[in-house]
């Protein structure tokens, strides 16, 4: 340990002895150059990362005899927006983006209510067995969304609401649930128990705890797996699919798919222009949360 | 105090609705398809007793065979090179950006929040060839190559599609790795450097042991992740040419709600989870034997 000390001494010593003029650019200059490979790798891997969203955004402008006669490395020779006009006139765009909303967003607040409450429960109420119905609930996160599919369709159909919405919005709150729930039961462990102790004492009951200090003290953290929830609930296919019957149901993920179906080999503009919608506007939600984003879906991930 | 946290009724408000909903539609529904896996037909024609016998079909199912095969290389391949990439990059914020890492990180991650569906239109449109053909075959016609049709050959398909899995995901594996790496304490790479561990015989000897608990849980999740892969493959080539690229999650669909085989769809769906457990429980087993070693 003594000869680290001296040593991290000496390193930390040397240049101020030769803080000189012509020594001191030669020495950035050759920390330039030493870096060059560095910055080469970032470059190519911003390229790898950002070309084919860029490209695809670009194409979107582009007419039909754009795309047939110039090459696919070109940009746009005029900027119009035809091509989203057409989309979303034709190719039913508005009306999934408006149910993929419909479904999203009533999805979302039930899991994360449902979740924050379960997790209260679990974490900052006393009784027992509660671990045990906490591991039976993280059990969940295990099964594959195929195992429920073929139940569930013979159930919503029995009961009549296949054609709605409601199929879609059940089956994501059931989906979303156990995550949800194992992380908020985290979060709160996280939380001292002298808070709700001191609320206790100043004469409020677990039930009035839950809603004035437990819900605005996770307010950070419900945002986190709100937005998890939202990507996985806004970006599935298999769920929608699986229980929308008809075309006027369909969410953006579904419509995607069928346009390509659509448009295929035909029009290549109002498939660039759907996909460009979900890109740029992704990437605006993104850009403004993208800290809580990352750090949710890490978290998500690791606990899972 | 403790009577008070144990109050019966406000337990029973709050963790009602999420136990009810839990039980009801997510585990009956699984012990209710483990049942259908005995049985043959659908809710309309009506269900038959046939015992093992859909188990038995699968196993000489050529189709469910080649599903299943897709399923497993689609899972460790795009497992090994995702986390591997991941790992990479990892290591690239945090010991050669370093704090200047914020950025970067950001862009490489954003891939990971759009959807599946629209980067497989992404994708194809990039290798596409013919009247429209996209910069891949552009490339190639460059350097005086004739236009390939990526899309038309299972091999085509495949790599396209690990491609299109490492492009989305590698962003996502990165921040996961990197919040692991960001814990080892920086007093033990300091005295690893001291003492002589430089480059990659520091990665190797220091940091890879050190951060081998979050390596395992990126592998473990990635595994989960990419054997139920669904999305990318039927957006990118609908399980195409054929059904050579179509992974068990399709077969299943299609069986259950296209042939409306339901016992048969339940079964691929049994064996498909049970794949999962077994992949999750031999990376744990073999990390606790490397433990104990």
């Amino acid at each position: 340990m003594t000869l680290t000390h001296t040593d991290t001494a000496y390193t930390v010593a040397t240049p101020t002895v030769r803080k000189t003029g012509p020594n001191r650019t030669r020495r950035g200059l050759t920390k330039a150059l030493r870096r060059l490979p560095v910055w080469i790798l970032v470059a190519v891997l911003m390229i790898v990362v950002l070309y084919p969203q860029v490209w695809m955004v670009l194409g979107s402008f582009k007419t039909q005899s754009e795309f047939l006669s110039n090459p696919a490395l070109s940009l746009p020779e005029t900027w119009n927006f035809d091509n989203y006009v057409t989309a979303l006139t034709n190719g039913n765009v508005a009306r999934n983006w408006l149910n993929s909303v419909l479904v999203t967003i009533p999805s979302v607040l039930l899991i994360v209510f449902i979740g924050v409450a379960a997790g209260y429960a679990l974490e900052v109420m006393i009784w027992k067995g509660r671990n045990g119905v906490l591991l039976y609930i993280l059990a969940g996160i295990m099964v594959p969304g195929q195992m429920i599919l073929v139940p569930l369709f013979i159930t919503y159909f029995r009961i009549g609401i296949t054609d709605t919405l409601w199929p879609l919005i059940i089956t994501y709150t059931v989906m979303g649930l156990p995550l949800t729930t194992f992380l908020m039961a985290t979060y709160f462990r996280s939380v001292p128990r002298e808070i709700f102790e001191a609320a206790t004492v100043d004469g409020s009951g677990p039930l009035r705890s839950f809603f004035v200090i437990g819900i605005p003290m996770m307010k950070n953290s419900i945002i986190t797996v709100a937005l998890v929830q939202f990507f996985s609930v806004w970006n599935d296919l298999l769920i929608a699919l699986t229980f929308t019957t008809r075309p006027d149901l369909a969410t953006i993920q579904v419509g995607l798919l069928s346009l390509s179906d659509e448009y295929g080999s035909t029009q290549y503009g109002p498939l660039f222009a759907a996909v460009s919608i979900n890109i740029v506007v992704l990437l605006i939600l993104f850009l403004t949360l993208n800290k809580k984003i990352m750090a949710g879906m890490a978290g998500g991930a690791l606990k899972g | 105090m403790n009577s008070i946290f144990g109050d019966r009724k406000t337990i029973f408000i709050l963790l009602a609705p999420a136990l009810v909903l839990y039980t009801l539609l997510k585990v009956v529904p699984v012990g209710w398809s483990l049942g259908l896996s005995f049985f043959e037909g659908n809710s309309l024609r009506g269900f038959e007793w046939v015992g093992v016998q859909n188990f038995t079909t699968f196993f000489t199912d050529p189709a469910a065979l080649q599903s299943m095969w897709v399923s497993v290389f689609f899972a460790i391949v795009a497992t090994a090179l995702q986390v591997a990439l991941g790992y990479a990059l990892a290591l690239l914020y945090v010991f050669v950006l370093r704090k200047g890492s914020t950025l970067v990180r950001t862009l490489v991650f954003f891939p990971t929040v759009l959807p599946t569906v629209a980067v497989a239109m992404l994708f194809r449109s990039f290798v596409a060839v013919g009247e429209n053909q996209g910069p891949i075959n552009d490339i190639i016609n460059f350097f005086g190559g004739e236009s390939v049709e990526v899309l038309a050959s299972t091999v085509g398909t495949m790599t396209t599609a690990i491609a299109m899995t490492l492009w989305s995901s590698m962003g996502f594996y990165a921040v996961l790795l990197y919040a692991g790496l960001l814990d080892i304490p920086e007093e033990v790479i300091e005295s690893a450097r001291l003492d002589g561990a430089n480059g990659f015989k520091l990665v190797r000897h220091i940091v890879v042991p050190l951060s081998l608990p979050i390596l395992l849980s990126s592998i473990i999740f990635s595994l989960n992740a990419t054997l139920k892969v669904f999305d990318s493959l039927l957006a990118l080539n609908g399980g195409g040419p054929g059904t050579s690229t179509a992974p068990m999650t399709l077969y299943m669909y299609r069986t259950a709600f296209e042939y409306a085989e339901y016992g048969y769809g339940s079964t691929i769906a049994v064996i498909l989870t049970a794949l999962c457990l077994v992949f999750t429980l031999a990376i744990f087993r073999s990390s606790r034997r490397k433990a104990e070693v």
